[in-house]
């Protein structure tokens, strides 16, 4: 309190921590509008010495699949945000309801979910063997719908600050608990549906691992694991450059730009968005730290 | 006959009628709750009973349920084979050391960022620090790839070569691993839990500093006396979680750091990447079950014995 000023120590300490955080980017991003022939020679750099955006140029000639993966992703992310929300926060609202009979069995149930798994295999094959959901959106969007956590945390959100009364007194107006949840308790509860929106867009929009798992159709690659093939397997690399090839009177293919390029176009969103989102996201980490 | 009705239900069956009746009233919330709960014994409860999986020689002719039981032969199996001590030194060494450095980092970077008395340069350093927690771990196993690519990456290149030290294969040489992702996990997840950290430092009382300031108390005095102390709940909850995690490494990092290399197991295998390829890549449904069920398992018993252990202490930070 008595001194306004941050000590400059810290101010240095602080600027170096976010260089670091931030530098890696700026390393993908000078790759991705490299010189090809400069980067051969050199390597990557921080600073390339010769600059060129044939490597957009490629992406855009052959947007095709990247816009598909695009779709996939927005399509997939969209869809799970929105049912996830509604699921969650259902299960959530039923879980606050102190008369509610079922309420202890219901809250032992989640817990369970929270401490023991079945494993890799046995998931695998509740969605291949059992659903045949494989190599389907469905696949990409059932395993992200619900997590015992989210639903413990829009459970103490609505216990701590929608007052029993409210309920109520709507009820005691008529209203049924369908009306309740949805003219009552939802438009109340905007901050935590924006905070657990934001974790399930993040979880959705990065998600790489059910297609990993699930996904051999290459219509249906998301975005992230489009670029997990490209990013591991060389030969993905070559068929998508090759494609553009043709087209494009550029006599050495610059791969390795190329592969940066599809990196920044997949960051590209996220940065532009993130400094809107940045606020919800802390505000989130907040609430996820109280325990319920 | 309808008086006979009426004689033979009023006693006998009153008892459960009520309780259905009961239960009746509050359909409305059953029927919310019911997509939660089918989602979740899809996703959690029905591969729970899959482990019986890891005591079955499973294969696909014979269906899951008519594949034969072989006992603890998976697990045999396993432990033969020396890979089960391998990944679980690798996935404990990892988690302990992430969990340690990643503690002690965040709380130094949560007070530091605290003492940031200016509102615009402190939402800024809170953005940078927590911006690499919200790109996936795709993105990350590019960037690496930008730094330790053999021919071109910017470590031999940039840092390497001028030092006149030869070009190392980072994919291939299994001794730089432990630092690599070490400094990978921290430099993803550091941010997070500091601004989780940072939260509970500003939700302290300022009377505690204002009573500190006239008992004549320095800011590192007010650090060491106040903040931490009152942040110790919330560091044992994350610490609680991170333990209750530790037989459960992070594939995405294991996987797109290393970019899958197989040349580099001996320090980059654990146990969710080789679950992950005896099921997916070699088809090893035994060995993906074992390890798999001893993951739970282990996971299962420290979280429950980790709570039971802080209850002892403090009823108030167990998780439940």
């Amino acid at each position: 309190m008595n001194q306004k000023r941050t000590n400059p120590i810290i101010v240095i300490v602080l600027t170096l921590f976010s260089l670091a955080c931030l530098i890696p980017f700026w390393l993908v991003f000078m790759i991705s509008v490299a010189d090809e022939n400069w980067v051969t020679a050199h390597g990557y750099s921080f600073w390339p010495g010769k600059f060129s955006l044939v490597a957009y140029q490629y992406l855009i000639e052959d947007a095709e699949k990247i816009l598909r993966a695009y779709g996939v992703s927005a399509l997939v992310t969209v869809i799970g945000v929105v049912v996830s929300l509604f699921v969650t926060s259902a299960m959530a609202y039923a879980l606050s309801r102190k008369e509610f009979p079922l309420r202890g069995a219901l809250s032992f149930y989640i817990l369970i979910t929270m401490l023991f798994s079945g494993g890799l295999l046995p998931w695998y094959l509740v969605y291949t063997r059992f659903l045949h959901v494989q190599d389907t959106l469905v696949a990409l969007i059932i395993p992200g719908l619900i997590g015992g956590f989210n639903v413990i945390i829009m459970r103490t959100f609505f216990t701590n600050s929608i007052p029993p009364s409210l309920i109520d007194s709507s009820q005691i107006d008529g209203a049924g608990e369908f009306r309740t949840y949805f003219s009552i308790i939802l438009p109340l509860s905007l901050p935590v549906m924006a905070t657990i929106g934001l974790f399930t867009t993040v979880s959705y929009w990065n998600d790489w691992f059910t297609s990993l798992v699930f996904i051999q159709n290459e219509k249906l690659f998301s975005l992230q694991y489009l670029l997990t093939k490209t990013l591991m397997n060389a030969s993905f690399l070559q068929t998508i450059a090759n494609k553009a090839y043709s087209s494009t009177a550029q006599v050495t293919t610059p791969l390795e730009s190329i592969r940066m390029a599809m990196a920044m176009i997949a960051i590209g969103p996220l940065v532009l968005v993130f400094p809107f989102l940045q606020k919800y996201f802390v505000r989130g980490l907040t609430v996820g730290a109280v325990k319920g | 006959m309808a008086s006979e009705k009426a004689f033979i239900t009023q006693p006998g069956i009153s008892q459960p009628n009520t309780k259905w009746r009961h239960l009746w009233k509050y359909r409305a919330l059953i029927v919310l709750a019911m997509p939660g709960i089918l989602l979740m014994l899809i996703n959690n409860y029905l591969p729970m009973f899959g482990i019986f999986l890891a005591f079955k020689d499973l294969n696909y002719t014979d269906g899951i349920w008519d594949s034969k039981w072989i006992g603890l032969d998976n697990f045999k199996f396993l432990f033969a084979s020396n890979d089960a001590w391998l990944i679980i030194k690798n996935t404990l060494l990892y988690n302990i050391s992430f969990l340690l450095i990643n503690t002690i980092l965040a709380v130094m970077l949560a007070l530091l960022l605290n003492e940031v008395k200016n509102k615009f340069a402190s939402k800024f350093f809170q953005s940078t620090v927590i911006l690499p927690n919200f790109i996936s771990m795709v993105i990350v196993g590019y960037i690496v790839y930008g730094f330790l690519n053999p021919e071109l990456g910017f470590a031999n290149k940039f840092i390497l070569e001028p030092f006149g030290i030869d070009p190392k294969n980072w994919y291939a040489e299994a001794q730089h691993w432990p630092y690599i992702l070490t400094i990978v996990n921290t430099w993803k997840n550091v941010g997070y839990a500091a601004v989780v950290y940072l939260a509970a430092i500003v939700g302290i009382d300022s009377e505690y500093y204002e009573a500190a300031v006239i008992d004549g108390a320095s800011r590192w005095k007010q650090m060491t006396k106040i903040t931490i102390p009152l942040i110790a709940p919330i560091i044992i909850i994350m610490t609680l979680l991170a333990i209750g995690r530790i037989f459960n490494a992070d594939f995405g990092l294991f996987y797109q750091a290393t970019m899958a290399s197989g040349m580099i197991k001996e320090t980059t295998e654990v146990i969710d990447t080789y679950v992950y390829s005896a099921l997916m890549v070699t088809g090893d449904t035994g060995l993906a079950s074992s390890a798999g069920l001893l993951q739970s398992v282990v996971g299962f018993t420290l979280v429950v014995t980790v709570n039971l252990i802080v209850r002892k202490f403090s009823r108030e930070n167990a998780l439940f």
